[in-house]
């Protein structure tokens, strides 16, 4: 009993006990994949009873989509260097270049009320808390907590979380709290006088140094104007696929160190950007 | 008999790992608030019935598993456990004669204590507000009790764990 207290006070002060917990969820772990079976059987006999003439379909629309990103990215680089120099003009620092990790999620769920996710990928891989995870859409979340095997993933719903944003159209910045249902973000710290409208694209403002700046968060839902109150009631709508998807890309930015190039286990990793310097 | 021990705790291990299963299952969203701590029931049930095989140790033990799992603070779930399992080895013997009501009433009253030390935990580590529906999982907790004690006993006579 007191062995728990104590257990409780030090986990609450620091770090010490990472590695007990470590240890422990080596036992976990089996439990967790198991937990996780019946929906990976689904997806493999799916995977298998697909038809050719859909696989077909399915193929030539991603070629087409591939050719289609491709074009734009050239466009983008284009315009990635004239960023540059640009920036440089202004003698303003750019973080260019993050690499990535896909992690496959497992089908858990740790606790009612908290958005929190477990992906198949830890420490071993390097994972640290604290790194954002994306999705294709947009951002996802962060790592809350990295265990050996496996992490767990604070989405960007999740009550306890906010992500400092600002608005695309104008640079105008404020944070979105989570407010517990997957499909609303809360920017509760906007004036009502605030130049925001329905439909415009918040980003992540790279401030706090969680999140690299410049991806989708969320779209600013339909609101109505409250003039009499000090601060406007405005909920957006993630723009990542929170409760959809299974694959979440985890992000190391270049400030934080990069341990994983040359593992070999790890053909997923793929640096995206870093050929500029 | 020491391999016969072994036999039946390596049964008590597992269907705590069934627990720890159902307790992480993805429930649908509607469902997952009114999952009830299984892990707790299962545990009493062994206490109750085997309570020198089962004791505040294991029970510590296993909670600091439950928190691992379900990624608390290390600590509160082997404190909830080892508290309850502790007043369940107390009044084991009375636990074994009383009726099915009885029985609940009681089981209600461990959970709650459980759930009662989690939020009191969860409200000194930083004051949040919750749902009323924090509670559910008392409620339907005592409600499950019957099916995990009748699986349970089926469990157990199955296959005498305790020959002696």
């Amino acid at each position: 009993m007191l062995a728990s207290v104590a257990l409780l006070i030090t986990e609450q002060r620091g770090q010490q006990l990472d590695f007990l917990r470590a240890t422990l969820s080596f036992f976990i772990e089996p439990l967790k994949h198991l937990v996780d079976m019946p929906s990976v059987l689904i997806e493999q006999t799916n995977n298998t009873v697909n038809s050719y003439a859909a696989l077909k379909k399915d193929n030539e629309r991603l070629r087409e989509d591939q050719l289609i990103h491709q074009t734009r990215l050239l466009k983008l680089e284009a315009l990635e260097k004239e960023n540059i120099r640009l920036r440089a003009l202004l003698e303003n620092s750019f973080k260019l270049g993050e690499q990535v990790l896909i992690a496959e999620l497992l089908s858990i769920k740790m606790a009612p009320y908290e958005h929190i996710l477990v992906v198949n990928k830890g420490t071993r891989f390097g994972v640290h808390p604290q790194q954002p995870v994306l999705d294709a859409n947009g951002v996802v979340g962060q790592v809350f907590r990295a265990l050996p095997l496996s992490s767990e993933i604070m989405l960007i719903t999740d009550p306890n979380h906010a992500i400092p944003v600002q608005v695309n159209r104008n640079g105008l910045l404020t944070i979105a709290v989570g407010s517990g249902q997957l499909n609303r973000l809360i920017l509760p710290f906007l004036p009502s006088n605030a130049d925001i409208r329905p439909g415009d694209l918040l980003i992540t403002s790279g401030l706090g140094g969680t999140f690299p700046q410049g991806y989708p968060v969320a779209v600013v839902d339909e609101f109505t104007s409250q003039p009499n109150k000090a601060f406007a009631s405005i909920t957006a709508t993630p723009s990542a696929k929170l409760d959809r998807n299974r694959e979440l890309m985890i992000v190391w930015s270049k400030s934080t160190p990069v341990p994983l190039i040359a593992k070999p286990p790890s053909p997923e990793t793929a640096g995206t950007e870093d050929a500029h310097k | 008999m020491p391999i016969n021990n072994y036999y039946g705790f390596g049964r008590i291990i597992l269907s705590i790992a069934v627990a720890m299963c159902l307790r992480i299952a993805p429930w649908p969203f509607d469902l997952a608030i009114y999952n009830p701590d299984w892990v707790l029931m299962v545990l009493i049930y062994w206490s109750i019935t085997f309570p020198e095989r089962v004791g505040i140790f294991h029970a510590w033990t296993f909670g600091l598993f439950t928190d691992v799992l379900t990624g608390r603070l290390l600590g509160q779930y082997a404190l909830a456990y080892s508290l309850v399992i502790y007043i369940c080895l107390k009044l084991h013997k009375r636990l074994r004669r009383f009726p099915l009501l009885q029985q609940e009433l009681f089981i209600f009253c461990c959970l709650l204590l459980s759930q009662l030390l989690l939020f009191l935990i969860k409200n000194l580590q930083h004051p949040a507000q919750l749902h009323a529906t924090f509670w559910w999982p008392v409620l339907t907790g005592t409600l499950c009790w019957p099916v995990v004690h009748t699986l349970l006993r089926f469990v157990r006579l199955s296959k005498p764990v305790n020959k002696d």
